[in-house]
């Protein structure tokens, strides 16, 4: 049982942090039509933003994270103006491409500007003993950060369905995802609000990847890399463009993968492989996912 | 014109006289394990500074980056058998990479040292690679008689990467002595790059043992022992010489704190006037103290120089016979004799992590673990 228990708690960890990468993933997405590839790398830009910000210009946490947050918001926005703008009119693959492209470019730039050698991302905090502190539920061991990580999701699913939802910059990033041509018509500036939302799904990155550096503090310029995949993954799991879609693959997967990990020891070391196959698997069998409309393809 | 030509020609042919001894240096630069590609590199430009010259010819280092990855440690050897012409090949850290780049160097009749790969595959069967580490049958023997002996480990859970053949080989060299010696072992898997090890750790602390074994690389090592003590793990947590980096510490915290590893060197456990020398320069210039990949890295520079110096020729077959001629060479990391299979036979030192330094435990001489 408290066996059990401790692989849930673990998988709700594992699970909730791809869930936070993964929200900001499916936004862009579901706005743009653009799978962000960059995505990863803009988390690994927004820890190192926090760090510095931490270590060398001596902020407390929350200030630096506030910050990083900021600067990833900034950094999106640029992305979009210098790489994404002049290909509106090209075809989608190009920008697929070039999202690629901006990913190997900002894991090159950490390299030159940062240096390859990783850093702890403990030196943020002057307090660590936050970090590691547990409560112990039925013999089983939950850190605390779980549910700090659990609270984040949470709060930013609900500002991200208000700002969607119930504002106007909300109204035109729902407008531009039906219909760009029209949008532009009505009088809506499209860049602007094309911008916006890679700075939201920037910022919300950058929140993701501090929760992830909190939790695995080894810092460096490919961190972005692999938790990218995994959050593209539980994005596509739980219905790509589907904002709760994403919060329920992200959790899912990481539960599959602990669960798997922890009943079959034989396969353990193969835990990636399985993530891989489950995106095979829900491409084949269901491709819009399981919250993701059904999308009607006009021939 | 005419003019300028015999100048530009004159140049040439001054630069082509003064041409450069090259010795490739293949490291990981970047990517996850680029704290052992820097120490190395401190180590062996030590090395050159002091030694920039072999049979009366100016030595000039090529650094090639592997990025941490197995194909581009090819690659790295390929750019430097046939677009750089090196004489030699210092290189790579991690076992994988070097048995990556070793049939490059094999085929093209260049010798290869490495520094620190110690899976007994990297030199079986080769004549050109050395090495001037010892190798993992006896570095994994050491930890299980330590561990059994000394701390009275009787159950360990030992945590294998899959995707390095050095921890492969480690795991499965402690896990036959361990076993040999009495003791229970437990082994569970994980992949370099992995973060999360909950699961992994949930079922190695299942059955409560005394210690935990990690044979891969810092990084791993750091996240499984903090993962390990939120967990609750109380025992102890070893290692093997994929530790060696203060990474390790600044990323492990105080989770690492008595983490004991197997090692090639601590400052405290050698005694001798290269040594002495080494870490004297060595704190002078980067204002620390060295620490076992940055004393191998000369070491593999000095015994490179020393080798050709006998071989009397740049000829990479005469080079790699006389490596394997080395004999009680004083070395930063001790007295170093290779042997005719390109093994060197030293003693394994056990560091022990002190708060933010590594702190020298034991050593452990070969007869020891017969």
């Amino acid at each position: 049982m408290t066996f059990f228990l401790q692989n849930f708690f673990n998988g709700i960890m594992l699970g909730g942090l791809y869930a936070l990468i993964a929200v900001g993933y499916s936004m862009v997405y579901g706005i743009l039509r653009l799978i962000n590839f960059a995505h990863g790398d803009v988390m690994m830009m927004g820890v190192y933003f926090a760090y510095y910000s931490a270590v060398v210009f001596s902020l407390n946490p929350i200030l630096s994270f506030t910050v990083a947050v900021l600067g990833a918001a900034a950094l999106g926005f640029l992305i979009d103006r210098v790489a994404y703008k002049p290909l509106r009119k090209a075809p989608r693959i190009s920008a697929l491409i070039t999202a690629i492209g901006v990913s190997f470019f900002l894991e090159n730039l950490a390299v030159v500007i940062f240096g390859a050698i990783p850093k702890s991302f403990l030196d943020v905090f002057k307090d660590k003993s936050i970090l590691e502190k547990t409560i112990t539920v039925a013999d089983a061991r939950i850190p605390l950060l779980t549910f700090l990580v659990i609270i984040v999701t949470f709060a930013m699913f609900s500002v991200l369905f208000f700002v969607v939802y119930k504002t106007k910059i909300g109204m035109a990033m729902r407008a531009i995802a039906a219909d760009i041509p029209t949008t532009s018509l009505m009088g809506v500036n499209v860049d602007n609000v094309i911008g916006f939302t890679f700075a939201l799904g920037s910022a919300l990155a950058a929140a993701g990847g501090i929760m992830w550096a909190m939790r695995f503090p080894n810092v460096h310029p490919y961190m972005g890399f692999v938790p990218g995949l995994k959050a593209f993954i539980a994005a596509v799991f739980g219905g790509i463009g589907s904002i709760s879609g994403a919060v329920l693959g992200g959790i899912l997967l990481g539960m599959i993968e602990i669960f798997l990990a922890a009943y079959f020891p034989s396969v353990m070391g193969y835990r990636d492989a399985f993530a891989f196959i489950i995106l095979i698997t829900v491409l084949l069998v269901k491709p819009s996912g399981l919250l993701g409309k059904k999308a009607i393809e006009k021939v | 014109m005419k003019k300028f030509l015999v100048i530009v020609f004159t140049v040439l042919a001054l630069v082509n006289l003064f041409a450069a001894v090259k010795i490739g240096v293949i490291l990981p630069m970047t990517g996850g394990i680029s704290a052992f590609g820097r120490m190395v590199w401190e180590g062996i430009q030590i090395a050159h500074e002091e030694r920039p010259k072999v049979l009366g010819e100016e030595v000039e280092l090529i650094l090639l980056d592997t990025r941490s990855e197995k194909t581009e440690a090819a690659n790295a050897a390929t750019r430097a058998v046939t677009k750089e012409k090196v004489i030699a090949i210092i290189g790579e850290v991690a076992s994988s990479h070097t048995l990556a780049l070793a049939p490059i160097a094999e085929s093209n009749k260049v010798p290869v040292i490495t520094p620190a790969s110690t899976n007994p595959l990297v030199t079986q069967g080769r004549k050109y690679v050395s090495r001037v580490c010892f190798i993992d049958p006896f570095q994994g023997s050491a930890m299980a008689v330590y561990a059994f002996k000394k701390l009275n480990a009787r159950k360990v859970a030992v945590f294998t990467d899959l995707e390095q053949d050095y921890s492969v080989g480690l795991s499965k060299f402690f896990s036959d002595k361990f076993k040999a010696l009495g003791g229970q072992v437990k082994q569970v898997f994980y992949k370099s790059g992995d973060q999360d090890f909950s699961a992994q750790l949930s079922v190695a602390l299942a059955d409560k043992p005394d210690a935990i074994y990690i044979t891969g690389y810092y990084p791993e090592i750091a996240l499984i022992s903090r993962q390990a003590r939120q967990l609750g793990f109380k025992g102890y947590i070893l290692a093997g010489d994929g530790a060696d980096a203060p990474e390790l510490i600044e990323i492990g915290g105080t989770a690492v704190d008595g983490l004991l590893f197997t090692t090639h060197y601590h400052p405290k456990a050698v005694d001798n006037p290269v040594a002495r020398k080494f870490l004297d320069t060595y704190k002078k210039k980067y204002g620390k103290e060295p620490a076992a990949l940055s004393a191998l890295g000369y070491d593999a520079y000095m015994v490179l120089l020393d080798a050709i110096e006998r071989a009397k020729s740049f000829d990479g077959t005469k080079i790699a016979e006389e490596i394997r001629k080395t004999k009680n060479f004083m070395g930063a990391t001790g007295t170093i004799t290779i042997n005719e299979l390109g093994d060197a036979v030293k003693t394994v030192t056990v560091n022990v992590v002190k708060g933010t330094t590594f702190d020298f435990a034991a050593t452990i001489e070969p007869h020891e673990v017969e």
